[in-house]
């Protein structure tokens, strides 16, 4: 059986997988890192997105040994070494943007990666098409639309500090 | 400082305890369970909508690597029918057809995705490998795909004792008195139309986990649950014959239900039966595709109605005949929904002095059809709420003014319809003023203009309903067919030194109860939030329970919790009083403090609980230890919320594309415990119904292959298909129960389709359209706008 060696939430892994085993499997059933979830089968619903070095990807549509040398990143790994939340994890429980939870690690990490890719800022009608490959069943994406804009201040006002403090 | 805050009570939008859980990726759902040794089945589904097995071999697949058994219909056979959970009668008074549902199919196939055989092999890969090996040889019948076809004369037959695919024909009303309202009728509006067939797609996918104790003979079953309860009940009780003390069902977190995990399904006996014959774990998760053709469907009739009106446009008469889609086999409550849940229902919110209801239960070589969010109401509502603009647009009557003439006048609750119902309070003239003024009624024909200058269609339309919910009272639905009752209970656990474990028999899938449910404590109690931790979801710590559907777990369960509180703390006044000296009339409880009337003599909740665990103080002769209570909650009526939706369309002439621009719900839902939550469940019940209205359908070919079977075919809405959803509340309290609360998670679903399909057809009015049927998709409009399209596109 093939081999796949790389990174998870800065911990490297070499782990045994057959073939066919999703990036997703291996994350689940190997490392047990059951935050990443499965919703369908065709690419549609973005529950298992997690960052392969640096960039959002739906876990479900990329094998296993095509992550070989990469940093992943799950909504496992997301929290700072004190609990301390990302400023989105902590703005989608400010505006209850989740209810059942299921979408929800998927629907962080998009958003994450949406955000970083609009550093001058994301207006209403860049997120709603920004979650194109996003599906939640609970919200309505109202509260998940309002969660992302706040969370994109926030993150981008910490960027701008750090800027600030470098210079 | 352990003090309860005014933030944490009542009416506060307490950020929810569940969240950081769930963000933090720690959620525990079904499929996220590994039990030592487990085994992984697959099913093999039928890829026929009917048809006779001749020949199921499965020697290939057993010496298929890593599977360790392979069961078909022969091996089940001896078992139990997944059991239907309510009988309906037909007009004669006989029983309605019940054909009896194998776990494994036996001899013959009723749908695409019916299960015909399950492989166990050591991982999932190799059970779904050796699946396809197994050989089976089928006759292939002719298919009844839809109401259509499975009521024509000489349409083949799906189950021996259900002549003609009816499972029952029923109805409700006076006949002879509704015919006589017609005879006098000054103006008969006639409406047809389809509810479209819906896939509810909750995101998690079902899964089931058997486990079985040789040593204790205990089985466990982990599953994807609405209400584990009843689902030991019904698989134990009916299936696989396992006393309840021997059954443990966990239903952890869950991601998602709109009714679809209520019902008992056939992989929940399978995994079940196939761990304790294996002597070992076996767990079954679904998978999209597999959902799609295996999870039960929503709505799915097809209506026939007349209005009667007379000279000033009131309703004098109202005559209903459904059809309704049962699917291939009986699922849990699919009996009730288009009778006990939709007729019922027919009233509204106008004082209709007489309706006649016909309902004939249809069985097709389709998945089952059951409960989805709102069930029968949201159906029942789109009637009557189209038929009223029908109604209106043929009588030249404002359509705001024609609903105002017919609703139940504010000082006329108790309200008794002609159709079985006492709605107990309700202002609907209130709901629809603040519903105008927020959406902007009145100045919507300027705004209608300013899309026409852009080349696009404006619409405005509008929907007043009621619902039924908070189900229900056992002896009522008892009456009614119902093969449960529909209480709810509710444990208190006051720990020594004071904090509180609550155990409910509801259930929570993204409803928020770990928060709301804290919430009443906080404020009944005084124990703050933090020191509350609800229990749910395993019948071996919960007593016992319904589960959570009908919106009922605020109003029901919540009403256990209540009832249990009150019983702690009149057990708290007999300590307070034997520690202060003072007589049990003379003791007040309030938030948290025990106080001799008058006095500054007080002992805190913890200081009685302590003593009621250690009770060296304490009148042990009249009072036992302990501070733990119990209650039964039986409502004593349904719940009524109710409200106005508004909704605003823009259609792109080109393409035929509506846009939902502006979305207003008012709804009256009772008191309110948690608005932020509230709120939410407005908007995602909202968002299911504008997905009806424009987006989703589960169409069937008439070979009965399920066309729209994925999540590329299904069009689930996205982000950029929905609006803003403003939410507002008006409040009039339940009567019955102590919270005065409603219920709020389905009325999203059920006022909003017909304000959509409303506004579509007010945008269209210059086209001549008089109805757009669900969904109004751009192909459909587009053929509407640029006529000389084929009609029967627009019909479709």
């Amino acid at each position: 059986m093939p081999q796949v060696s790389l990174t998870v939430n800065g911990k490297p892994s070499t782990v045994e997988v057959e073939g066919r085993t999703l990036l997703v499997e291996l994350l689940r059933e190997k490392l047990r890192l059951t935050g990443t979830h499965v919703g369908c089968d065709t690419s549609q619903c973005g529950a298992c997105v997690v960052h392969v070095d640096g960039e959002s990807v739906k876990s479900c549509t990329i094998l296993a040994v095509q992550a070989e040398g990469t940093k992943v990143t799950t909504i496992e790994g997301l929290a700072a070494a004190d609990g301390t939340l990302h400023p989105m994890q902590e703005a989608f429980r400010e505006y209850h943007a989740l209810q059942c939870g299921f979408c929800t690690p998927g629907m962080v990490m998009s958003a994450i990666d949406l955000v970083q890719k609009h550093p001058n800022g994301l207006s209403e009608r860049d997120i709603r098409e920004g979650l194109e490959g996003n599906l939640c069943r609970c919200t309505g994406y109202h509260n998940i639309v309002k969660a992302i804009a706040a969370a994109a201040e926030v993150m981008h006002g910490k960027r701008s500090e750090l800027a600030r403090a470098a210079e | 400082m352990n003090v309860v805050t005014p933030f944490e009570g009542i009416g506060a939008s307490v950020r929810r305890k569940e969240d950081l859980r769930f963000l933090s990726g720690r959620g525990q759902y079904t499929d996220d369970i590994v039990r030592p040794g487990q085994a992984h089945a697959y099913i093999l589904r039928s890829p026929h909508a009917h048809a006779r097995i001749v020949k199921v071999d499965t020697a290939a697949a057993r010496a298929m690597p890593g599977v360790v058994a392979v069961y078909t219909g022969e091996d089940t056979a001896k078992l139990g029918s997944i059991p239907c959970g309510w009988q309906v009668n037909n007009k004669d008074g006989s029983p309605m057809a019940e054909p009896r549902h194998p776990m494994l199919a036996e001899g013959k196939v009723r749908h695409v995705g019916d299960q015909v055989a399950v492989v166990i092999a050591e991982t999932r890969a190799q059970a779904k490998d050796a699946a396809e090996a197994i050989e089976v040889e089928y006759d292939v019948l002719p298919a009844v795909a839809s109401l259509r076809d499975a009521l024509a004369p000489g349409a083949a037959q799906l189950h021996d004792n259900a002549p003609g695919n009816v499972c029952y024909d029923w109805h409700i009303g006076d006949k002879a008195v509704t015919e006589a309202a017609f005879a006098k009728a000054h103006k008969v509006v006639r409406f047809e139309t389809t509810n479209n067939r819906l896939v509810p797609n909750a995101m998690e996918p079902r899964c089931a986990i058997g486990d079985y104790d040789p040593t204790t003979g205990e089985h466990t079953l982990y599953t994807t649950s609405q209400n584990p309860h009843v689902i030991r009940l019904l698989m134990g009780a009916f299936v696989l014959n396992i006393p309840e003390s021997r059954l443990r069902v966990v239903a952890p977190d869950v991601g998602g239900g709109f009714g679809s995990k209520i019902y008992h399904y056939a992989e929940e006996a399978i995994v079940t039966w196939a761990a304790s014959r294996l002597n070992r774990p076996v767990k079954w998760t679904s998978d999209r595709t597999e959902a799609f053709v295996s999870d039960a469907h929503g709505r799915d009739h097809v209506t026939t109605c007349e209005l009667a009106l007379d000279g000033g446009g009131k309703i004098l008469g109202l005559r209903v005949a459904t059809q309704a889609n049962m699917g291939a086999y009986l699922s849990t409550f699919a009996p009730c929904v288009p009778t006990y849940l939709y007729a019922t229902l027919l009233s509204g919110v106008y004082a209709t002095p007489t309706i006649y209801a016909e309902v004939k239960a249809v069985f097709t070589s389709t998945v089952p059809v059951d409960a989805y969010r709102g069930a029968g109401r949201p159906e029942a509502t789109y009637l009557l709420e189209r038929l009223m603009d029908v109604a209106a647009a043929e009588t030249g009557i404002d359509r705001v003014e024609i609903r105002r003439r017919n609703f139940i006048p504010t000082a006329a609750f108790p309200y008794q319809t002609p159709v079985a119902l006492q709605y107990d309070s309700g202002d609907y003239h209130t709901t629809l003023d603040q519903a105008l003024e927020t959406a902007g009624w009145s100045a919507f024909e300027a705004r209608r203009a300013e899309a026409a200058k852009q080349g696009k269609l404006r619409g405005i339309g509008i929907s007043t309903y009621v619902e039924a919910c908070g189900i229900a009272p056992s002896a009522v639905v008892g009456s009614l067919g119902a093969r449960a009752g529909l209480y709810e209970v509710g444990t208190i656990r006051v720990h020594p030194t004071g904090s509180v474990t609550v155990l409910t028999g509801a259930h929570s899938h993204g409803q928020g109860h770990e928060t709301t449910f804290a919430q009443l404590v906080a404020d009944r109690l005084g124990v703050p939030m933090s020191q509350v931790d609800i229990v749910h979801g395993d019948t071996a710590k919960v007593p016992y329970g319904m589960g959570t559907y009908g919106s009922r777990s605020l109003a029901v369960g919540g009403s256990a919790m209540v009832k249990a509180m009150d019983k702690i703390v009149e057990k708290g006044k007999k300590i307070a009083a034997h520690l202060l000296e003072a007589s049990v009339q003379d003791v007040e409880f309030e938030r948290g403090t025990f106080r001799v009337a008058g006095t500054d003599r007080t002992k805190s909740l913890t200081e009685i609980s302590l003593a009621a665990y250690v009770p060296h103080n304490y009148p042990i002769e009249e009072l036992e230890p302990g501070l733990e209570e119990t209650a039964f909650y039986d409502p004593k009526n349904f719940t009524y919320p109710g409200g106005c939706h508004i909704c605003e369309v823009e259609i792109e002439k080109d393409t035929g594309k509506v846009q939902v621009v502006n979305f207003t719900a008012v709804d009256d839902v009772g008191r309110v415990i948690n608005p932020m939550i509230v709120e939410g469940q407005v908007q995602g019940g909202v968002a299911q119904g504008v997905g009806q209205a424009l987006l989703e359908h589960a169409v069937y070919d008439e070979s009965g292959q399920l066309v729209s079977g994925s999540m590329m075919d299904y069009c689930l809405p996205r982000a950029e298909d929905l609006p803003n959803v403003g939410v507002a509340t008006h409040v009039t309290l339940c009567t019955h129960n102590p919270l005065g609360v409603k219920g709020c998670g389905e009325v999203g679903a059920i006022g909003s389709p017909p304000a959509v399909i409303n506004a579509v057809v007010d945008a269209l009015r210059d086209y001549g359209v008089r109805h757009v049927e669900m969904p109004a998709t751009p192909g459909k409009i587009w053929s509407i706008i640029h006529a000389g399209a084929p009609p029967a596109l627009a019909a479709e």
